[in-house]
């Protein structure tokens, strides 16, 4: 296997655009659906060596910034109480809850412990028995394969001590909802390599189709970026439209048929609220019948809570690509990573905090 | 939180009825599940995503892919491409 220097080779990068430049004769807006996409267009600089015709708009696919205020409140209780260990991956411990922030729960004596892989969270419950460990299930379908088999093995141990807080979305009702609004401009999605390594990418062909819209499964590394922009951009000069998968060395067709399987055996389609975006039907998976006593939303009851987003956060917009995040009137001001008003600032993952972490301030720069 | 990252697997072993695995970032080594890649060996590549592989990398594709990337150079040099960016 080659080492990751060689998807990273300035030379080939720009190779790949100069070809870019040829084979482009008008404007075209390109969405990068993954955050892990976003972030890596911005840290190696991808933004700026596009050719000026390309409009390359960020989306929803950070999951940490689409887990709406309600669950995150919801945790904030969960893990402020005596009896509970609250267990998340590390992102979620600073995105802001309607008054404070896992962090802050923590540093007033809340039990809250960052993972790094969930199977962790059943280690800490055997280690506990006398205590509740919750473990923060948010993702899209890269993680809930992870987030499914804690679950399943929880249940197969029988412990009584364990339960998730699911917050799990799915990307194709994702697309759907996009495509559908009429303010959509995006003309071709690169598609999120990891979601693809997991369910595949027969699911796109029917939403290329629906939509005329070409659809690239693209890697994360630079040359991988560049090479799913280039495919992209073939399909729309030549007036084709189909799924093409640009990441080969990690997605087949299929996908992960273990992993699909066990999703199914745990998880079902439910509606499914995305902050900043609202209620995007079937977009989201809850636990099925049988594993319900594993649901945290089951195990405590939290009472309807109050809800308070900030006035001046425009990240649904950005996770629709419809603003830039440097649109935003408070950001670099009012928001930055220290003090963020809205998830996609605080996700390291999140449009807002790679713009700003990568000093996207000014239109010139993105022009 | 969602990137995955790329690993070799240096030792599998079976824990709490799963099978598990030593897998190798560059030097780093951490444990993660390999129920969903059953047939991986040691010595094989694979994406780990939240301490599970997710998928296993092919090395004939990504070989086939830094080729076809060094003629799209290669060819360009011989066109003798301008490198500015229109
Ligand atoms: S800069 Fe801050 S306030 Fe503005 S959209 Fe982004 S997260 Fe929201």
């Amino acid at each position: 296997m080659k080492s990751l220097d060689a998807y990273r080779d300035e030379v080939q990068v720009r190779a790949v655009f100069d070809q870019l430049a040829r084979v482009i004769t008008r404007e075209w807006t390109l969405m990068e659906v993954c955050g892990g996409q976003t972030h890596s267009i911005m840290r190696f600089g991808i933004d700026q060596l596009l050719p000026k015709q390309i409009d390359l708009v960020h989306g929803p696919g950070c999951p940490v910034c689409v887990t709406p205020l309600e669950l995150i409140d919801k945790a904030l209780v969960i893990a402020a109480r005596p009896n509970v260990i609250f267990t998340s991956f590390g992102d979620m411990l600073r995105v802001p809850g309607s008054t404070t922030d896992l962090f802050q729960v923590k540093a007033r004596g809340g039990d809250v412990r960052i993972l790094y892989s969930p199977l962790d969270a059943l280690r800490i419950a055997r280690d506990n028995p006398s205590k509740q460990v919750v473990f923060f299930g948010v993702g899209f379908e890269t993680t809930a394969p992870a987030n499914g088999m804690a679950v399943f093995q929880a249940k197969r141990e029988a412990l009584k001590n364990f339960s998730m807080l699911v917050s799990h979305v799915r990307v194709p009702p994702a697309i759907t909802a996009l495509m559908s609004d009429p303010a959509n401009r995006v003309q071709a999605f690169l598609a999120a390599g990891h979601v693809c390594a997991v369910m595949g990418y027969w699911e796109y062909e029917p939403l290329a189709a629906q939509f005329r819209v070409p659809m690239i499964v693209t890697g994360f590394e630079p040359l991988d970026i560049a090479n799913g922009i280039l495919a992209a951009v073939r399909q729309l000069e030549q007036g084709r439209v189909e799924v093409e998968n640009a990441y080969p060395r990690a997605v087949t067709r299929e996908g992960n048929q273990p992993a699909q399987a066990l999703i199914a055996q745990v998880f079902e389609v439910c509606d499914r609220k995305w902050r900043g975006i609202g209620e995007i039907p079937q977009s989201g998976w809850r636990l099925r019948d049988e594993f319900r006593e594993y649901d945290a939303e089951q195990r405590f009851d939290v009472g309807s809570l109050h809800v308070n987003e900030s006035p001046l956060c425009i990240s649904g917009l950005v996770l629709q690509g419809r603003k830039k995040p440097n649109e935003c009137v408070a950001f670099g001001k009012q928001c930055t990573p220290a003090k963020p008003l809205g998830a996609t600032m605080v996700s390291s993952e999140g449009a807002c905090a790679a713009y700003y972490r990568y000093a996207r301030h000014t239109f010139a720069v993105v022009g | 939180m969602c990137l995955g990252v790329p690993g070799k697997i240096v030792d599998i072993y079976e824990a709490s009825g799963l099978k598990m695995g030593r897998v190798d970032f560059g030097g780093v080594t951490k444990e993660a599940c390999l129920e969903y890649v059953p047939d991986i060996q040691v010595g094989e590549y694979t994406v780990i995503h939240v301490g599970f592989a997710i998928s296993r990398l092919s090395e004939a594709d990504a070989q086939e892919t830094l080729a076809l990337l060094r003629e799209v150079g290669a060819f360009e040099e011989e066109l003798g491409a301008p490198n500015e960016i229109t």
